[in-house]
């Protein structure tokens, strides 16, 4: 019997798992490694309208169990992306969700109505929370109501599901969540990085050349779980989460926080084959834990605090 | 190919001061297929360090499946790996290394700062195998912090500079190439950036390879994040894949 296979708007997946935007590039890099087509799905790297170059270097630092990176959004725009990079994709049997980014709300519009129109794009993931770009991105992801308003319009001219990448760079992340669910969005995905910094012991000067940057990796994954657990008991949308993942344990924990799917982020950069790894793994953890189906533990943790049944 | 293995340490020792001789085994080695390619190293089993760590290949033996790299122990990830002793977390070989194949002429100059020196050994082994004049010119710091001046000279002739003048000639490997009149009809280099863009306005007449380093994350081409500038339209191009060897004039200075 199928242990992991899940649906979700738009995407028939054959387990939860995906690597996350940004850190599996557009899947070229990791197929050395293995068949994409065991992937759940495939969260794309981001793309805009235009070819972006990036942030200067230092584009990365490291921290205690986790890194920095403020890489800028660094990727070939709309039109190779289509003509390169996803359709080299369609060798796979693999569902891709397509992450959007923008400075304006036009360039969002313009790219989630593109790239939702290719054959293998099954969904878009709305990134209004990059925090390493000094235009758009977490501009969208902070106040409710222009989130609410970006994702109407993507929403308005996307063919595809449209999930909504939210900021934990918020003070009450629920509010965001409720927000973009007005708008009309048919999932979330959460969380992206924290903004952070390091110094040069040195110097007293930030290590990454932007200053600031995204913090990812395990030291985040109590802030994303503790997100998940909160926001998936305000509102019905869906949610794949991400944050730290980095085993087969560690997804069994957001999906008892509430999430449906999870994604793998940083945790590809140190060991290529963590994916695959997971997804192997997790049948006979489902066995140990005497369940079914993956999903026979969603939302497990609920009930025990006090933000439980607070939705209206 | 790309491996990801567990290596066996053969033997890990001190050969200047904070400078780490790293002898490794497995099967990983049969894929190295140039001089200046490089591995990622998990230095332990925990999650801090959080990522790998780029060094790059010293010297290669495919017949014993043992390669050697030399690294300098100076932040958190390096000096938890001198305390390694039993097997690593090796992923390798990556990038792409210098070039001896297709070379021309008949002498080549190695230049190499400080930890920059290690990925010339193998690249001068393998040019004076195909019959070139090898010559060595190697900075360092001081005294305490040279290394492999002997493996070097078995090699050809080898200029020791120092940035405190505590051995060899005072001041830096440019200054040495025009001490000594250093002539040749290839350079390779490898070193801390300023040195590089100094090496290369040096040797602007003649062909050159230039190994650039720069703070990693994935070391297969995926996360974007080791970068350099390069001249021409895409402005950046990735240490980990492009490179880290590049041709003279590919990249831009400071």
């Amino acid at each position: 019997m199928d242990k992991l296979n899940i649906s979700l708007p738009g995407l028939e997946l054959k387990n939860p798992i995906m690597p996350a935007s940004g850190c599996f590039g557009f899947g070229r890099e990791y197929s050395q490694f293995y068949d994409l087509s065991i992937l759940g799905s495939i969260m794309i790297k981001a793309t805009t309208a235009e070819q972006r170059l990036g942030n200067p270097v230092p584009r990365v630092a490291e921290t205690s169990s986790g890194m920095l990176n403020a890489i800028g959004l660094q990727n070939p725009g709309l039109e190779k992306v289509l003509s390169t990079e996803l359709s080299w994709l369609e060798q796979f049997d693999l569902p891709v969700i397509a992450n959007v980014a923008g400075s304006m709300m036009e360039d969002y519009v313009l790219v989630a109505e593109k790239i939702s129109k290719a054959k293998n794009v099954n969904a878009l993931e709305l990134n209004i929370s990059c925090p390493n770009v000094k235009e758009g991105g977490i501009a969208f992801g902070t106040d409710p109501l222009t989130a609410k308003e970006l994702t109407a319009k993507v929403k308005a001219v996307s063919e595809v599901p449209v999930y909504v990448k939210l900021s934990p760079n918020v003070s009450n992340i629920s509010e965001m969540a409720l927000a973009v669910e007005e708008g009309g969005a048919d999932g979330l995905t959460m969380i992206n990085t924290l903004v952070g910094m390091r110094l040069d012991h040195k110097t007293g000067k930030p290590v990454i050349a932007n200053g600031t940057g995204g913090l990812s990796g395990p030291a985040i994954k109590p802030v994303a779980l503790r997100m998940v657990y909160e926001v998936s008991q305000v509102t019905d949308l869906p949610i794949i989460a991400m944050g730290g993942i980095s085993s087969a344990w560690d997804v069994i924990d957001f999906i008892s926080a509430g999430a449906s799917a999870a994604a793998v982020g940083t945790a590809n950069f140190v060991n290529p084959f963590i994916c695959k790894e997971i997804i192997e793994e997790l049948p006979a953890i489902l066995d140990e834990l005497g369940v079914d189906h993956i999903h026979d533990l969603k939302g497990r943790s609920w009930n025990v605090g006090k933000v439980a049944n607070t939705r209206a | 190919m790309i491996k990801v293995e567990k290596m066996k340490i053969l033997q890990q020792k001190e050969i200047a001061g904070n400078i780490f001789e790293l002898k490794l085994q497995g099967p990983l080695v049969n894929e190295i297929s140039m001089p200046g390619q490089f591995v990622h190293i998990k230095v332990n089993t925990a999650n801090d360090p959080l990522l790998r760590r780029p060094i790059s290949i010293s010297s290669y033996d495919k017949k014993q499946q043992s390669m050697t790299l030399i690294y300098r122990a100076s932040g958190l990830g390096t000096r938890e790996l001198t305390n390694q002793a039993d097997e690593l977390d090796v992923m390798g070989p990556l990038g792409s290394g210098f070039p001896v194949e297709t070379v021309q002429g008949q002498t080549a100059v190695l230049i190499g700062g400080g930890i920059g020196v290690p990925p010339l050994y193998e690249c001068s082994k393998q040019l004076k195998a195909r019959g070139m004049n090898v010559v060595h010119v190697l900075g360092f710091e001081s005294k305490e912090t040279v290394f492999y001046e002997s493996e070097f000279k078995e090699l050809g002739p080898v200029y020791i500079t120092t940035a405190d003048g505590s051995y060899g000639t005072k001041g830096f490997v440019t200054d040495a190439v025009t001490a000594f009149n250093i002539n040749a009809d290839v350079f390779y280099a490898c070193g801390p950036v300023p040195m590089l863009g100094a090496v290369e306005k040096q040797f602007d007449g003649i062909p050159g390879y230039i190994s650039m380093e720069q703070r990693m994350g994935c070391g297969i081409g995926a996360c974007l994040a080791c970068v350099c500038s390069v001249n021409g339209p895409e402005l950046y191009k990735k240490v980990c894949t492009d490179g880290p060897v590049f041709r003279k004039g590919e990249l831009v200075y400071g």
